[in-house]
């Protein structure tokens, strides 16, 4: 029977032991942010005064622990990692998108065109992000939907380049030309034969940004831009985590080795996912 | 015969030119060149590589690239196509006026089922719905011969041999039924025996659909088992055009006879050397006032290397650019 060029990767990579390994933990850690709350009697931002900073352990409905405010860290931890992989999901969805329609546009039409779109990104890459950033909070207020659009913006423009450049090497050949001779207008064969052929190392690359973005991500909320109280993402609770360091550790474990797993896994993934579709290309 | 002129061609070129600009300079690849081919009719087009065969056609179809520039006139059944807007040249691009390319295996896109990628042609040219066009596509599969249609439909184009992968590539470019496929060079990626057999299935196709077909080839052995007429070029230039069968028995221009003398002849004594053309062709090269061809021609004098030979009509309907032929 006929077999796919992505059927055969995905079997490329069930075979890779590391990347099966790093999907199946990327799976708890998806569950766990997802369903973990809810088998805990507790909630995000009720406080118990029985059990302020208390230790991590079974004796009391505080798995995790607690922080200096008696919140309860099991639930927190994991609705912050919730906070985290929604991050990571829609700005790494904007950003291919907006990259990947950009990169194709000025790699397929080139001329003028391609150096008026590249000019363009490199001004918006010549701009400092933290700036950047600070700037949109400003305009758009402390809202989380714009706060994870504006980390996506920031990082299609290496998505752009990447595109625009695996798009310039198909360009030229034949099948390109035979499908311009064959009456295809230019937007259908962006989108029918050069966006796909394309789409494999970009989506690598996306698997590889994710983590990226949730680092980025961490690191605004810990400075005091990112998500606000009382929701929390990995970012905040690991700020808070380290303040009480010395005293409460298990403030900064918590959310930091999850963050660590998570970031593991998904670049372990995404290795696996760039030799899985590298195979294929080598055959 | 002049070529431009004539009003029932299916594709006349008249005076074409193409150039390309590089870092200032500006290269002649295709110098003048006049040809038409009328309906029904397969003209060979031969030369070495440079040639200019290749860009006359491609300017034909809009696929030159942005620094290349042509002037002269294109009339596809009576409409002028050169320097057209793309949005009124894909409406013959692909269902009248079709190109089949050299190297089979680049020219599917890797990532759509055969059935798909047939398919869609018909939908995007004549509307027709899904489930008609992969009909017509099974049947275009057929027509070209492909064993085990149905079964190919669903593959991808890497499953599928380089002879296979131009049968499909000439299916497809059937499938509006156009008045005149272009084939560049339709065979030479492939093993000669599977060369053999796509000739013989463009000499059938034709036979049944009354097709035109320009076919590129630096090949004469290919040129001569298919077409009716032959125009030779060098350096841009037609410099001979005839009739098939009289242009293998009697060249007139040195260049078609020294052409001929390197088809490896298999009655040839086994330890002569094979004849080659002195010097090599390059159009790009800037030309003198004479004949391009002069600097390796043996029949070669003085006037050759001051005047240019311009194309004229000879008997039986040739046409030749030579002072000294044959």
């Amino acid at each position: 029977m006929s077999s796919a060029p992505w059927r055969e990767a995905a079997r490329a990579l069930f075979a890779n032991p590391g990347a099966l390994v790093a999907l199946i933990v990327l799976a708890l850690l998806i569950a766990a942010a997802l369903f973990g709350p809810a088998l805990n009697p507790n909630d995000l931002e009720t406080l118990d005064w029985r059990h302020v900073a208390a230790n991590p352990g079974l004796a009391h409905a505080h798995w995790f622990g607690t922080d200096r405010l008696g919140r309860d860290l099991f639930v927190r931890t994991l609705a912050g990692a919730r906070v985290s992989m929604a991050v990571g999901l829609v700005a790494g969805a904007v950003s291919l998108g907006l990259g990947l329609a950009f990169g194709a546009v000025a790699g397929y039409v080139g001329g003028r065109t391609d150096d008026l779109m590249m000019r363009f990104i490199e001004i918006m890459s010549g701009l400092p992000l933290i700036f950047f950033v600070i700037f949109m909070t400003v305009i758009f207020g402390r809202n989380q939907l714009a706060l994870f659009l504006v980390i996506g913006a920031v990082g299609w423009l290496t998505t752009a380049r990447i595109v625009r450049g695996q798009t310039l090497s198909i360009r030229r050949q034949e099948f390109i030309e035979a499908a311009v001779a064959s009456g295809a207008g230019t937007p259908r064969i962006i989108l029918r034969h050069v966006v796909p052929n394309v789409i494999g190392p970009v989506i690598v690359y996306a698997t590889l940004t994710v983590p990226q973005i949730i680092l980025f991500e961490s690191f605004l909320s810990f400075l005091g831009l990112g998500v606000q109280e009382p929701s929390a993402s990995l970012g905040t609770l690991i700020a808070e985590g380290a303040g009480e360091m010395e005293a409460a550790p298990w403030m900064l474990l918590a959310p930091g080795l999850f963050l660590v797993a998570l970031l593991v896994a998904l670049n372990v993934f995404g290795d696996g996912l760039r030799d899985a579709l590298d195979s294929r290309e080598r055959r | 015969m002049s070529a431009a002129g004539t009003p029932t061609a299916t594709l006349a070129l008249g005076s074409l030119r193409v150039s390309f600009e590089r870092g200032g300079a500006s290269v002649e690849a295709v110098r003048e060149v006049s040809l038409a081919i009328r309906a029904g009719e397969v003209l060979g087009v031969v030369g070495e590589s440079g040639a200019g065969k290749t860009q006359a056609f491609m300017a034909t179809m809009g696929l030159l690239p942005p620094n290349a520039r042509a002037s002269g006139s294109v009339r596809f059944e009576g409409e002028e196509i050169l320097g057209s807007a793309p949005r009124s040249l894909n409406r013959v691009r692909g269902s009248k006026l079709t190109m089949v390319f050299q190297d089979p295996l680049t020219s599917l896109t890797p990532h759509l089922k055969i059935g798909v990628q047939l398919a869609e042609v018909l939908v995007h040219h004549r509307g027709s719905t899904w489930a008609s066009a992969e009909r017509a596509a099974l049947s275009a599969l057929e027509r070209v011969r492909v064993p085990q249609a149905q079964r190919r439909l669903e593959q991808y184009p890497h499953e599928l041999s380089g002879g296979m992968r131009q049968r499909v590539m000439i299916g497809m470019s059937l499938l509006c039924e156009p008045s005149l496929l272009i084939a560049d060079e339709p065979t030479s990626a492939l093993d000669v025996t599977v060369q053999a057999q796509i000739i013989d299935l463009l000499r059938s196709l034709r036979l049944d659909s009354g097709l035109s077909i320009a076919l590129v080839s630096h090949d004469l052995g290919v040129v001569a088992g298919l077409a009716d007429r032959v125009a030779v070029m060098y350096a841009g230039r037609i410099v001979e055009s005839a009739g098939t069968a009289q242009l293998l028995r009697g060249p007139r221009h040195p260049y078609t006879a020294l052409l001929l003398q390197c088809v490896p002849n298999l009655r040839a004594p086994r330890r002569a050397r094979m004849p080659s053309l002195p010097g090599s062709a390059s159009s790009a090269a800037p030309l003198g006032p004479g004949c391009a061809f002069a600097p390796r021609c043996p029949r070669a004098s003085d006037r050759c290397r001051a005047e240019r030979p311009e194309l004229r009509a000879i008997e039986h309907a040739a046409e030749l650019a030579c002072h000294h032929p044959i």
